[in-house]
C-alpha cells in the first residue's frame, strides 16, 4: 500500500524529475548557466513554447489533438508583424477572429462528431497559406510594445522563468482547481457521464478550443516579440513539440487526465534538451532525436510505474 | 414501512407516467407505463433482460425524451422533462455503468451532478458534502474525498456513485434510482447500502431499485413493479413479493414453436464429447459438447457468457487438446462485427481466407472468391445490393446475416455465437434458426450464447450462467422458461 502510495507520488514527479536530469548536466558544464542573464538566454524561447504547449493541453484535455497548432503560431506572428503594426485595430480584429474560429471548430467537431485530426490536419494548410498569403517571404516587424514587453527586465530572476510560472499558475488556478475548469475535465472523463447529467459537451468543447486559441494566439505574440520579425514557416515544429511537452508533462491522450504544471516543465525541458547538445557540441542536427529520446525514456519509465502500482 | 398502503391510498404522487412509450428506430422499448411514484415508498423494479427497466429509468432521470404519454410532476404537468428538470424535481440516477470522471477525484466529481457548487470553496464544500454521506451510508469506508477515482477499486467507485447521488446542495433529493447498485458491492456494503435504503425511505425520499437480486427486492422494497417488453405485467404489494411470486410474474409462456433441434439431436447425439474446456473464474466450470450439436448458454445478460465463449475461443485456436477450427460470429456488430469500409463480398469471404480458401501461387484464388460470396450470397439471401456495395448499406438484420455467412463459409468445425440476433428483425431470426440447423446437422458445433429465452428451444443443451459460474445444465425437454428463471436466479451464499 505505502510502495503503491510512493509509486503513484513518483509518477506525478516525473516532468520535475526529467527536468532536473536535463538541467544538472548543463549547470556541471557550464556553472554560468544559474546567473541571470545565463538562465534568461538558455530559457529566452521557452515562453511560447510553453504557451503553445498549453494550447495543445486544452486541445488533449477533450481527447483531441490539434496538428495546427504550428501553423497556427506562425500566422499569429504574421498577423502581428504586418496588420498589427500597419493598422492595429484591424490586427486586434484579425487576432480576435482567429480565436473565434478556433473555438467555432471545436463545437463543429463535436456537433458532426468529426475526427480532430482530419479537421486540425486541413486546417494546418488553412493557416500556413494564410501567412503566406499576408507574407509571402520572411520579414515584418514587432509593434514596439510587443518587444518591450518580451525584453522587459524583471528583478532577480530572469524573466522566462517568471512568465512560465507565472503561466503555470494561472493555468493550474483555471483548469484544475476552478469548478469550471473541473467540469470542462469531466467532459474528456466521461463524457456519456456529462451529457446524461445535462451539461453540453459542444459547449465544453466550444471553451476549450477558444482557450487553445487564446494561448496560441498569446504564444505567437510572444515569439514574435522575440524574433522581431516574421515568417509563414516560423513555428511549424511547435505542433509536435507541444505534443510531447503535453506528454511528457504527465498528460494522456485520452481520458482527460492533463496535469498543467507538468505540461509546462515538459515544455521547459524540451527547450533545454535543445541547449543541451549545443554545451556538448553536438551538431543541432541531433536536436529533434534528442528530444525523441528524451520523450522515450520518459514514457518508458512511467510505463514502468504504472506496472508497478498494479501489482 | 407500513406508510406504504396509505401513501398510495391518498394522492401523494411525486412523478407519474401516464402512458409513455419510446422508441429507438423501429424497436419499440417502452409501451404503455402508467405508474406513479409516490414519497417515501421503495419500489422494486424486476425483469428480463431487455424487459425495458433501463429505458424507463432514463426516461425518468430525463435523458431521454419519451416519444409519447405525459409526465406529471407534483400533480403538474410537465412537458419539457429533461436533465435538468429532472434534477430540479429532486430525482438523482445511481446508473449502472459507472458514470463518474475516472480523471477527477472523488470530490471533484460532485460538481458534475451538482451545477450550484462554484466559486470560492467550493471543493471544501463538496469534500464536506460528499464524505458525511459516505460516512452516513457506509461508515467506516476510510475514504478522505482527494482520491482520484481511477485509483480506487470498483467496490469503492460504487460506493462513491451511490453517495453522491444522495447527497443535497441546495435542491432536495427526493427520488433516488438506483440501477444494479450492489453489482459491485461486496456483502458487507450491500447490506449497508439496504439498510439506508430503507431508512432514506422512511425519511420520505422515494428509492427505486432495480436488481436482478430478488432477495434484496424482497428485503426493502414497498412494493415491486415486474417489467417485460417495454411494459409492466404486475405490481406487486409488499405482502405478496417473495422471490417466488416475482419470478412467476416475469415468466411467460414459451411459444409452443416445434423444436426441431431437439428431435433432430436425439439421433445426432454421440455418447462421446468432442470437445470440452474449463472456463470462468479459475477454470472452474467445463463446458462440453459433441459434433453436431448446438449448446446454449443462457442466463442474465453479462454474467460471464461473452468471457466463456472467449475463453473457449483462445483455447481452440491454440495448440492441445481443446484444438478445433473456429469462427467467431459477434453480436455487437458495429464493434466486433463489421469491417464497415470494407465491402459485403470482402466482408463475407475474410475468415474464409484465414482457413478453407485454396491459394494460387501463394495470392488469393480470385474466381474462387467470387464463387463462394455467391453461393452464400444465394443461401442467406441477400436481394437488393451487389455484393461490391459497402456493408453499411445493408440493413442490420442483413449485416448480421453476411456474419453468418461468414463465419459458415470457412473450414470451421466449431462455431461461436455471442447474442448474433441481437436487434435483429423475425424473419431475419428464422433464416438464422434454418442455417444453425442446417448446419449443425451436418457436424458442426455450435455455442450459442443468447438473452432470448425463445431461442434456446433451438439448443440440445444449455448451461445457465450466474457470476461467471454455471448453476446448471438444462437438456432440451427440460428447458422451460421457469426453470431457466430459477437457474438464472440462483444465488450463491454470499
Amino acid at each position: 500500500m505505502t510502495l503503491a502510495f510512493t509509486q503513484a507520488r513518483l509518477r506525478a514527479m516525473l516532468p520535475a524529475i526529467s527536468l532536473v536530469a536535463v538541467l544538472i548536466p548543463i549547470l556541471v558544464m557550464q556553472p554560468a548557466v544559474m546567473s541571470y542573464f545565463g538562465s534568461s538566454l538558455l530559457l529566452n524561447l521557452a515562453v511560447p513554447i510553453v504557451l503553445a504547449t498549453l494550447a495543445q493541453l486544452a486541445i488533449i484535455t477533450v481527447n483531441d489533438l490539434d496538428l495546427s497548432i504550428g501553423p497556427f503560431v506562425s500566422l499569429v506572428a504574421c498577423i502581428g508583424a504586418t496588420l498589427l503594426v500597419k493598422t492595429p485595430w484591424l490586427g486586434a480584429l484579425a487576432l480576435a477572429g482567429c480565436v473565434l474560429a478556433y473555438a467555432a471548430v471545436g463545437a463543429l467537431i463535436e456537433l458532426r462528431q468529426i475526427p480532430s485530426i482530419v479537421v486540425t490536419l486541413g486546417l494546418s494548410f488553412v493557416w500556413s497559406g494564410l501567412a503566406i498569403v499576408l507574407l509571402p517571404s520572411p520579414g515584418g516587424t514587432s509593434p514596439t510594445w510587443l518587444g518591450a514587453a518580451m525584453n522587459y527586465q524583471t528583478p532577480f530572476i530572469a524573466a522566462p522563468i517568471v512568465w512560465s510560472v507565472l503561466i503555470a499558475i494561472i493555468g493550474h488556478l483555471l483548469l484544475m482547481r476552478s469548478s469550471a475548469g473541473v467540469r470542462v475535465r469531466g467532459a474528456g472523463g466521461n463524457p456519456r457521464a456529462m451529457r446524461r447529467f445535462g451539461w453540453s459537451l459542444v459547449r465544453s468543447k466550444a471553451t476549450l478550443y477558444g482557450v487553445a486559441g487564446v494561448f496560441g494566439v498569446l504564444s505567437g505574440l510572444s515569439l514574435l516579440g522575440l524574433t522581431t520579425s516574421a515568417d509563414a514557416n516560423l513555428a511549424l515544429r511547435y505542433t509536435l513539440l507541444s505534443i510531447a511537452a503535453v506528454i511528457l508533462g504527465g498528460g494522456e491522450f485520452v481520458g482527460g487526465r492533463v496535469s498543467v504544471i507538468g505540461a509546462v516543465l515538459g515544455a521547459i525541458t524540451l527547450t533545454l534538451a535543445a541547449s543541451f547538445l549545443a554545451f556538448l557540441n553536438i551538431s543541432s542536427d541531433w536536436q529533434v532525436g534528442m528530444q525523441g529520446a528524451i520523450l522515450i525514456v520518459v514514457l518508458s519509465l512511467r510505463v514502468l510505474l504504472q506496472r508497478g502500482e498494479r501489482r | 414501512m407500513g406508510g406504504a398502503g396509505d401513501t398510495i391510498a391518498g394522492d401523494d404522487a411525486l412523478i407519474r407516467f401516464e402512458g409513455i412509450g419510446k422508441t429507438f428506430g423501429r424497436v419499440r422499448a417502452l409501451d404503455g407505463i402508467d405508474f406513479a411514484f409516490m414519497r417515501g415508498e421503495c419500489v422494486g423494479i424486476a425483469g428480463h433482460n431487455g424487459a425495458g427497466k433501463s429505458t424507463l429509468m432514463a426516461v425518468l432521470a430525463g435523458v431521454h425524451a419519451p416519444t409519447q404519454g405525459r409526465i406529471e410532476v407534483d400533480g403538474r404537468d410537465a412537458p419539457h422533462y429533461d436533465a435538468n428538470a429532472a434534477r430540479e424535481a429532486g430525482v438523482r440516477c445511481v446508473f449502472q455503468e459507472l458514470s463518474l470522471c475516472a480523471n477527477l477525484t472523488v470530490a471533484e466529481n460532485m460538481c458534475i451532478v451538482h451545477p450550484q457548487l462554484h466559486g470560492r470553496g467550493w471543493r471544501r464544500t463538496a469534500t464536506r458534502l460528499m464524505r458525511e454521506k459516505l460516512e452516513e451510508i457506509f461508515p467506516g469506508n476510510g475514504l478522505k474525498g482527494n482520491e482520484l477515482v481511477s485509483d480506487l477499486t470498483l467496490t469503492q467507485q460504487q460506493m462513491v456513485e451511490i453517495a453522491r447521488g444522495f447527497t443535497v446542495n441546495d435542491t432536495p433529493v427526493r427520488l433516488v434510482i438506483l440501477d444494479e447498485p450492489t453489482s459491485s458491492l461486496d456483502a458487507h456494503t450491500a447490506e449497508q447500502l439496504l439498510a439506508f435504503v430503507s431508512k432514506a425511505a422512511q425519511g420520505g425520499i422515494t428509492c427505486l431499485l432495480i436488481t436482478h437480486m430478488l432477495g434484496e427486492i424482497e428485503r426493502v422494497a414497498d412494493r415491486v413493479m415486474v417489467m417485460r417488453d417495454g411494459g409492466i405485467v404486475s405490481v406487486l404489494p409488499r405482502a405478496q413479493s417473495s422471490r417466488a411470486s416475482i419470478i412467476q410474474a416475469m415468466g411467460q409462456h414459451l411459444e409452443a414453436d416445434k423444436t426441431p433441434g431437439a428431435t433432430q439431436s436425439q439421433v445426432a447425439r454421440s455418447t462421446e464429447r468432442h470437445f470440452r474446456w474449463n472456463v470462468g473464474v479459475k477454470r472452474h466450470t467445463p463446458i462440453e459438447a459433441a459434433r453436431g450439436e448446438v449448446v446454449g448458454f443462457a442466463g442474465l445478460a453479462g454474467q460471464g457468457q461473452t468471457e466463456a465463449l472467449l475463453a473457449i475461443y483462445e483455447a481452440a485456436s491454440r495448440r492441445g487438446p481443446g484444438r478445433a477450427k473456429v469462427a467467431f460470429v459477434a453480436g455487437d456488430r458495429g464493434r466486433d462485427g463489421v469491417f464497415p469500409i470494407w465491402s459485403i463480398a470482402q466482408n463475407l469471404d475474410v475468415r474464409w481466407l484465414a482457413g478453407g480458401a485454396t491459394r494460387r501461387r501463394g495470392l488469393v484464388d480470385l474466381a474462387a472468391a467470387r464463387a463462394v460470396v455467391e453461393a452464400w450470397r444465394l443461401k442467406i439471401g441477400i436481394r437488393g445490393a451487389a455484393m461490391s456495395a459497402g456493408i453499411l448499406s445493408l440493413s442490420g438484420g442483413n449485416q448480421q446475416k453476411v456474419l453468418f455467412a461468414r463465419a459458415l463459409a470457412s473450414d470451421a468445425d466449431l462455431i461461436l455465437m455471442d447474442d448474433p440476433t441481437r436487434g435483429v428483425d423475425v424473419g431475419t431470426k428464422r433464416d438464422i434458426y434454418q442455417l444453425v440447423h442446417d448446419e449443425s446437422a451436418k457436424g458442426r458445433t455450435f455455442i450459442w450464447y443468447t438473452t432470448e429465452n425463445e431461442e434456446l428451444s433451438h439448443c440440445d443443451r444449455t448451461y445457465v450462467f450466474r457470476s461467471a459460474a454455471v448453476t446448471r445444465v438444462l437438456h432440451a425437454d427440460e428447458c422451460t422458461e421457469e426453470a431457466l428463471l430459477a437457474a438464472s436466479f440462483e444465488e450463491q451464499a454470499a
